[in-house]
């Protein structure tokens, strides 16, 4: 049995979806962490949901690290554990240093909320460990600073230790410019650390889990972070 | 109490000298600089409905499912399961003008206090506006910052928007319209109300600190534009999404327990009606000392703190000795909360104000003695439009092109641009996004769809304001009848011009006698609503618009009827009544010929009701591959928006149609009544049979399928269009038009 923690910041907002997700695609159980918190022990992995934390004052994920839960989360990634972020979440965890880079505002200035397509790009994360590289999944966006960047030796850096788990795709599979939402460098869509246990992506796996939302690809990400909870 | 207001500045802040001398008898006195900015407010027509509140009581309000109905702050109906829908239109028309970030964001903070005001947890969110056309950079930059600031309030507070509409006439390029629409889901037996009892009762103030923002917005709202309305900005809000999401989980959690009498929203004249109403209600009066009042700005003074209409603030009446419980939760939230006085028996609103009483005012002499006018009414003698029929009108002679037109026209070209900047997936219920008829959100663990849908053609009620708010409302319960939802409750917005003028009164008496003849043949009761008067600019009235938002329940969410065409093969029928070819205010008259005028088509109330019951059966039945209402642009448009679905996928199809005469009617005629059906051919035998016992005729119109949008008339094809070029202009025309 694994143990899921979802974090809850002051405007945090899909933490139910996350929670909802985990308990109904995994089967395990899955418990709120309030920001409070000074504390993560018995749980064996964490998510960091989307919202506004702390209503992105400062910046998207800017202030969230000052969170008291904060403390916890950095020594979980640290024990090799899984820590996972998603869209608001993976902001946060770059504001934290757990992930690279940082996100600029949409090239188009504008939130952006639709289906997007995914391809797998490497499966050595938390998130795509039971995902064959190459594989398209389709999913909903939903946010205003999705626009990835690092510098130019970083990015390499990324690319070669093939820490980009997921590019923004067309329908054949293509990383064009038309697929990419936000504008992202190399259209990145998620990333990992150099560690292999942090991992998080803009798109949204907590809203196509069931027929009725329109898709249930998300559920192959979270039954990777299942499985590699029990690695 | 000293000094005493006069007559000018009685004048000045809005009142009539007639209104003045009232308050004086009410009051045995004259009223202080204070009472009269309270009583200007209170008594503004936005706040006290003074020119509507007679004809507003025509509206059907009753059935067996409401368990709230207009007065409190949203209205309530039982959808089974042990669960009440909550929900709300307001306008937000006015501020928006002013400054269309804010004011439009703020109205979307207002109507969600509405609701969670009431228990009741938010879960969708509509919006309908209505701007000057966009080839004016003015209205380009209106429509842009107000959909920004909608999307920016509702984003943050993690609520989905699942529906809406937007529309563009000259008329409302001085005079933009913003309608909020939110909905939430309580317990059925849990709805909180805002009735003060219990003399001795703390009040407190919560959420947000009081700054002197908006003071006076509800006089401000309550007035014509001139060309000095730019100089208002002060009175527009400044919403802050981050402290009223705070707020909503303060109260929400608070109100699991049984720590609170009554809840009151603090909206427009803040503190001033949010104590004045709650202490009315429950029969009571209220005590408060503004020297407990938070505050961001030193030095307010009474008549500031009374009025100012500072955003995410809550007025809570709390039951004696449970105040700790109060205090720990908005300490976990990191909100101010503060006790700042006492339920009285008296009935008078008593205000302290450094250690002075600064205004003592009988609670109903703001609220229930507001006054009440039944203003002239007089018909235009423009009276009655013409009707308008293809004879009328030049005959087009590239029926291509005009498709092609009219699918990128601001009338009919996918509002993508605008729905896609809504975050309309949080909470992970959307089962039916916006794009479509209506939109429909889940309740996770029950089988239960909520479905919703907010309309309105200002275009066809000034043209015939009964016929259109009969068709507002007809259009809306068909809308749900299209996802396979039955309407269970309306709420309502009517945007009007100036009611001092007749032929506006006119109109309004109008819309509601055409509303009420529908929403009693249709069964559906009113569950509250909102009127926004004086949409007047320069002199220039709107076009009058009547906003209808009807909230619908699917009993089995899966079996909702998709808004998409499915697959190849599969037939397409019209359903309903044939000679719906009236052109009169008509999106082909608009779009091609550029003309507005005409009389919009006669409502059929019993056909309405026969195609719900049809598409209902269609629908629990699973009979059905997908249905679109005809609406605006008629079976043309209908067929459009069916090729293409949310998840970026299309497919075409071929329209078979016959037309003894001209065309243009049988495309684009928007008479009431019909939906454009597909159904696999196995199920056509048995759909035909559910149509036949619902008496609602069933016309086959062709078929799903190919890589183009094909109509064939008479048996040749008059229309073949490509489905990349159309996507393109279909679905990318509006952000082009907003962006140029």
């Amino acid at each position: 049995m694994a143990r899921f923690a979802v974090l809850v910041f002051p405007g945090t907002n899909c933490e139910g979806d996350v929670l909802h997700a985990i308990e109904a695609v995994t089967g395990q159980p899955a418990a709120l962490v309030w920001h409070k918190e000074g504390s993560l022990d018995g749980f064996d992995a964490a998510v960091v949901p989307g919202g506004f934390a702390h209503g992105d004052y400062l910046r998207a994920g800017g202030l969230a690290r000052f969170s008291p839960v904060m403390e916890p989360l950095i020594e979980m990634a640290e024990s090799g554990r899984a820590v996972v972020g998603i869209c608001n979440g993976f902001q946060i965890l770059q504001e934290a240093g757990l992930l690279p880079g940082a996100m600029l505002r949409n090239v188009s200035l504008s939130y952006v909320c639709r289906d997007v397509r995914l391809r797998v790009e490497a499966n050595s994360s938390p998130l795509t460990c039971g995902l064959a590289p190459g594989t398209t999944l389709r999913m909903p966006v939903g946010h205003a600073e999705g626009n990835f960047r690092a510098d130019d030796d970083v990015l390499e850096a990324l690319e070669a230790d093939e820490q980009v788990i997921f590019r923004y795709c067309d329908d054949g599979g293509e990383a064009s410019d038309a697929a990419n939402p936000n504008g992202s460098r190399n259209n990145i869509a998620g990333v990992r650390n150099a560690r292999g246990n942090v991992a998080a992506l803009m798109p949204h796996p907590d809203r196509a889990y069931e027929e009725a939302l329109g898709g249930v690809d998300g559920c192959r990400l979270f039954e990777s972070l299942h499985r590699f909870t029990e690695s | 109490m000293k000094p005493v207001a006069t007559l000018e500045a009685a004048l000045a802040s809005g009142l009539s000298t007639e209104e003045f001398r009232q308050i004086g008898t009410l009051l045995g006195r004259p009223p202080n600089p204070t009472e009269l900015g309270m009583f200007s407010a209170m008594w503004s027509e936005h706040c006290s409905y003074k020119s509507s509140r007679r004809h507003l009581a025509r509206f059907p309000t009753e059935s067996p499912r409401v368990i709230e109905g207009p007065g409190e702050n949203a209205g309530a109906v039982d959808i089974g399961h042990g669960l009440a829908a909550v929900f709300k239109v307001e306008s937000h028309n006015h501020p928006t003008f002013i400054e269309p970030f804010q004011g439009a964001a703020t109205g979307v903070g207002g109507i969600l206090r509405d609701i969670f005001t009431m228990g009741a947890r938010p879960v969708a969110l509509m919006n309908s506006l209505r701007f000057g056309p966009l080839s004016v950079p003015k209205n380009r930059a209106l429509f842009t910052g107000a959909v920004a600031g909608i999307a920016n309030y509702g984003n943050s507070m993690g609520i989905p928007t699942v529906g809406g509409e937007v529309f563009f006439e000259d008329c409302y390029s001085l005079n933009p319209l913003v309608n909020a629409f939110a909905l939430g889901i309580a317990p059925a037996d849990r709805i909180f109300r805002a009735r003060a009892e219990a003399p001795g009762s703390p009040v407190w103030c919560v959420g947000s600190k009081t700054g002197r923002d908006g003071i006076h917005g509800a006089s401000m709202a309550s007035a014509a534009f001139d060309e000095e309305a730019e100089a208002k900005r002060p009175t527009v809000q400044v919403g802050d999404p981050f402290l009223e999401k705070l707020l909503m989980e303060a109260c929400l959690e608070l109100m699991q327990g049984d720590a609170l009498i009554a809840v009151q929203d603090m909206g427009a004249a803040g503190l001033t009606c949010s104590t004045s109403e709650v202490a009315s209600r429950g029969g009571a009066g209220v005590e408060i000392d503004l020297d407990r009042v938070a505050q961001r700005e030193t030095g307010m003074n009474a008549y500031e703190i009374m009025l100012s209409e500072s955003q995410e603030r809550m007025l809570l009446v709390v039951r004696s000795g449970r105040e700790a419980e109060v205090t720990r939760i908005f300490d976990k939230w990191d909100l101010d909360a503060a006790p700042i006085g006492r339920v009285s028996g008296d009935g008078l609103l008593r205000v302290r104000h450094q250690g002075q009483v600064a205004a003592e005012v009988p609670c109903r002499a703001l609220t229930d003695d507001a006054p009440a006018f039944d203003r002239p009414a007089a018909r235009p003698s423009w009276w009655p439009s013409p009707e308008i029929t293809a004879a009328d009108l030049p005959e087009p002679t590239d029926w291509n092109a005009v498709v092609r037109e009219l699918a990128g026209s601001p009338e009919l070209a996918s509002r993508r641009f605008v729905y896609e900047q809504y975050d309309h997936m949080v909470r992970s219920d959307t089962v039916v996004r916006p794009g479509g008829d209506a939109g429909v959100v889940r309740i996770k663990g029950k089988e239960l769809g909520i479905a919703m849908t907010l309309d309105g053609n200002g275009r066809y009620t000034a043209r015939d304001p009964r016929r259109g708010g009969a068709l507002a409302v007809a259009e809306a319960c068909r809308n749900l009848a299209a996802v396979g939802a039955t309407p269970v409750g309306a709420t309502n917005c009517l945007n009007f011009g100036n009611p001092e003028r007749p032929e506006i009164m006119w109109e309004f008496t109008e819309a509601i006698a055409g509303m009420t003849e529908a929403l009693e043949a249709l069964g559906v009761p009113i569950t509250g609503g909102n009127v926004s008067f004086y949409n007047e600019t320069e002199g220039a009235n709107i076009f009058p618009t009547p906003v209808v938002g009807v909230v619908g329940v699917l009993d089995d969410a899966t079996r909702r009827i998709p808004q998409h065409f499915a697959a190849t093969g599969d037939l397409l029928f019209l359903a309903g009544l044939e000679g719906g070819d009236a052109l009169g205010a008509s999106a082909f008259l608009k779009e091609h010929h550029g003309r507005t005028d005409g009389r919009p088509p006669k409502p059929d109330l019993e056909a309405e009701v026969r195609l719900g019951a049809f598409l209902h059966a269609a629908g629990a039945a699973g009979l059905a591959a997908s249905a679109r209402d005809l609406s605006e642009g008629g079976l043309a448009a209908a067929a459009i928006e069916s090729l293409f679905a949310p998840d970026g996928s299309r497919i075409g199809a071929g329209l078979e149609v016959e037309c003894a005469d001209r065309l243009e009617g049988t495309l684009f005629g928007e008479g009431p009544a019909r939906a454009l059906v597909s159904v696999r051919p196995g199920d056509a035998e048995a759909l035909a049979g559910l149509a036949a016992r619902e008496g609602v005729p069933l016309t086959n119109v062709g078929l799903v399928g190919g890589d183009a949008l094909r109509i064939r008339v008479n048996g040749s094809t008059s229309v073949s269009l490509d489905l990349d070029g159309l996507t393109d202009v279909f679905r990318n025309s509006l952000g082009r038009m907003a962006l140029a």
